[in-house]
């Protein structure tokens, strides 16, 4: 278990963390999620007690991490794969990690077992791929058989093969009783991994919830609907109030409406009371990066072009799929959805400057 | 000790230690025997124990390389950071790594002083190269003091600057020029000189030894003996290391 109490991390005039508190529970994966830059790594070196919080505290199971006796038997940690002498084996590596702690050395290979690195444990580290030095990283992490894990965007620049290993290792963490707190900022990353999600944005706490909430909550459903007599429809269902916006033919299919806030329970019921035919009446979901776009709104560090474009003037959240939403005058981004992540070229600047700021 | 340990296979894991040893032995005693090879028999009387060990700052300051390396190089890698997470209180593993790295170059100088000095006498048979005196066991067996409480210092340099090009300019430019220059300052140089800590350090080597040219540099008028010198100087490289320390754990690893 972690609980972050106030948490605040200033750097001269910059304030990375903003008085964050959160708590992490025993037995789930919990993400941590944040655009790049909300203060997600240096919430991590917090709790591990590499950095000192300007205030609050951060405990895990119930004491501050430099309390700790021997703490790598209690917390392990992947904040970067490549914490690791380049000329140094992978075995002499974990050993002498292990041996500060006064674990067994017969446990390093256990570990390197678990992650598949047995065959190349006398190799230098500084050869390894991506992928075997995160592996190296979670071995290291596992060590101590800790009760506690972290993870710092630990599937960051790894294959689907890799990443679908990672995932399904943190949820085997997770059943065996474990506190896993995994930071991410890809989101769909963290809907298949993470159960609970603590969310930031600028360094201050957005929303502490289940994920399947988290999405339920944030997403406007719309519904997209068509028909041959498209002027009545919008007719009738403006008239009822609803947000409607008319989509023109594109890639999607023929034209159609979208009508924001709205069921397709509720739109089917309108229209078969005044008797008009449709030929199309399908929800749109929002998708998790909406979700995320939509309750961090002002907090990310930098907005791109397009997410202006895509809220409109009907709402911030926009209209559904990606696709039909969005509007010609947007030039950059070629996927609205990444727009809060990818800066466009004529922002990279501000982009640049968030890295710094971190 | 579990924490020596760590720090002992830390450092022998890589390869640049056994390099840097290797390199300080090579020097030392290989310019050693060059230098008494073309010793003429007539001034073969001034081949005593001290002369033999002329290059003794060649190997220190490869020693000091190796020593501030063992540092930056855990924060060019963050190892730091493992170190750190794996004992948060920071100051007791920094202490671990200064013992190893001291104790080590200890050792180091201990065998470049008396591989010189033996190699002298073999090349040289009929020099005046017995160890008897007081004073002749310092001007061989003093180095590798020297050498240790050297590299404590240069461990806290590498702790303060936390990068290597950096640290190591500053250790060389500051050895190597800056305790050179300083007392050519017309009148208050000599005052100064007196008090720089690797030239009182050399003081305990040396001291009482008659200034040949050809041996480490003798000066006159030091404040201290050769063993108050050596305490000053030790002073110098722990209150150095103290300092080191306090930053490391006040900062953000």
């Amino acid at each position: 278990m972690i609980e972050a109490q106030g948490l605040t991390k200033r750097y001269g005039r910059t304030v990375a963390v903003n008085d964050l508190s959160f708590t992490v529970q025993p037995g789930r994966v919990t993400g941590f999620l944040g655009p790049n830059g909300a203060g997600k790594s240096t919430t991590m070196r917090m709790i591990l007690g590499l950095d000192n919080p300007s205030a609050g505290t951060v405990r895990i199971n119930g004491r501050r991490y430099t309390e700790l006796r021997q703490p790598l038997r209690q917390v392990g940690a992947l904040l970067d794969a490549r914490w690791a002498h380049p000329n140094r084996s992978a075995r002499s590596h974990l050993r002498w990690i292990a041996v500060s702690n006064r674990i067994p050395v017969s446990r390093v290979d256990e570990v390197l077992e678990i992650v598949g690195l047995t065959s190349v444990a006398g190799k230098r580290a500084g050869g390894f791929s991506l992928g075997m030095s995160q592996r190296l990283g979670i071995a290291t992490a596992l060590l101590g058989d800790p009760a506690v894990l972290l993870f710092d965007e630990p599937v960051n620049g790894l294959d689907p093969e890799g990443i679908l290993w990672i995932r399904q290792f943190m949820q085997r963490l997770a059943t065996e009783g474990r506190t896993v707190f995994v930071s991410s900022h890809l989101l769909s990353e963290m809907a298949l991994t993470a159960q609970d999600l603590v969310v930031i944005g600028r360094g201050r706490l957005i929303a502490q919830t289940s994920t399947r909430a988290f999405i339920d909550n944030a997403s406007e459903s719309s519904v997209r609907v068509r028909g041959p007599e498209m002027d009545r429809l919008h007719g009738v269902l403006a008239g009822q109030g609803l947000a409607v916006r008319d989509v023109p033919e594109g890639d999607d299919g023929p034209a159609a409406l979208l009508v924001a806030n709205s069921t397709t329970e509720q739109i089917g019921e309108l229209v078969g009371r005044v008797g008009l035919v449709l030929h199309e009446l399908s929800p749109q979901r929002g998708s998790l990066e909406q979700a995320f776009i939509q309750l961090t709104g002002g907090d990310v560090e930098y907005h791109s072009g397009g997410l202006g474009g895509l809220g409109g003037p009907g709402g911030r959240s926009g209209p559904g799929g990606p696709g039909p939403a969005k509007p010609p005058a947007v030039g950059a981004p070629a996927q609205p959805s990444a727009g809060a992540f990818v800066a466009p070229p004529g922002q990279a600047g501000a982009a640049s400057q968030g890295g710094a700021a971190r | 000790m579990t924490l020596l340990t760590v720090e002992r296979i830390k450092l022998f894991s890589t390869r640049s230690p056994w390099w840097c040893m290797i390199l300080a032995t090579v020097l030392t005693v290989g310019l050693t025997s060059i230098f008494a090879a073309s010793t003429k028999s007539k001034d073969l009387a001034d081949l005593t124990p001290s002369v033999t060990q002329f290059a003794y700052n060649f190997g220190l300051v490869v020693m000091m390389v190796m020593a501030t390396l063992a540092v930056t190089t855990e924060y060019r890698f963050s190892t730091i950071r493992s170190t750190f997470l794996a004992v948060p209180a920071r100051t007791p593993a920094l202490v671990a790594k200064a013992t190893v790295v001291g104790l080590l170059a200890g050792i180091v100088g201990e065998v470049t002083a008396v591989g010189s000095w033996a190699v002298a006498r073999v090349i040289q048979p009929d020099a005046p190269l017995a160890i008897n005196t007081a004073q002749e066991y310092r001007n061989v067996f003093g180095v590798g003091l020297i050498y240790m409480l050297s590299a404590v210092l240069a461990v806290a340099v590498g702790l303060i600057v936390r990068q290597s090009a950096g640290a190591i300019v500053i250790e060389l430019v500051y050895l190597l020029l800056l305790e050179n220059l300083l007392p050519a300052i017309p009148s208050i140089g000599d005052n100064i000189q007196h008090w720089l800590p690797f030239t009182v350090g050399n003081n305990f080597i040396v001291a009482g030894q008659p200034n040949t040219g050809d041996g480490p540099e003798v000066i006159t008028d030091m404040p201290f003996g050769p063993w108050g010198s050596l305490v000053y100087f030790a002073v110098v490289c722990v209150v150095l290391f103290v300092v080191a320390c306090v930053l490391a754990k006040r900062r953000d690893a």
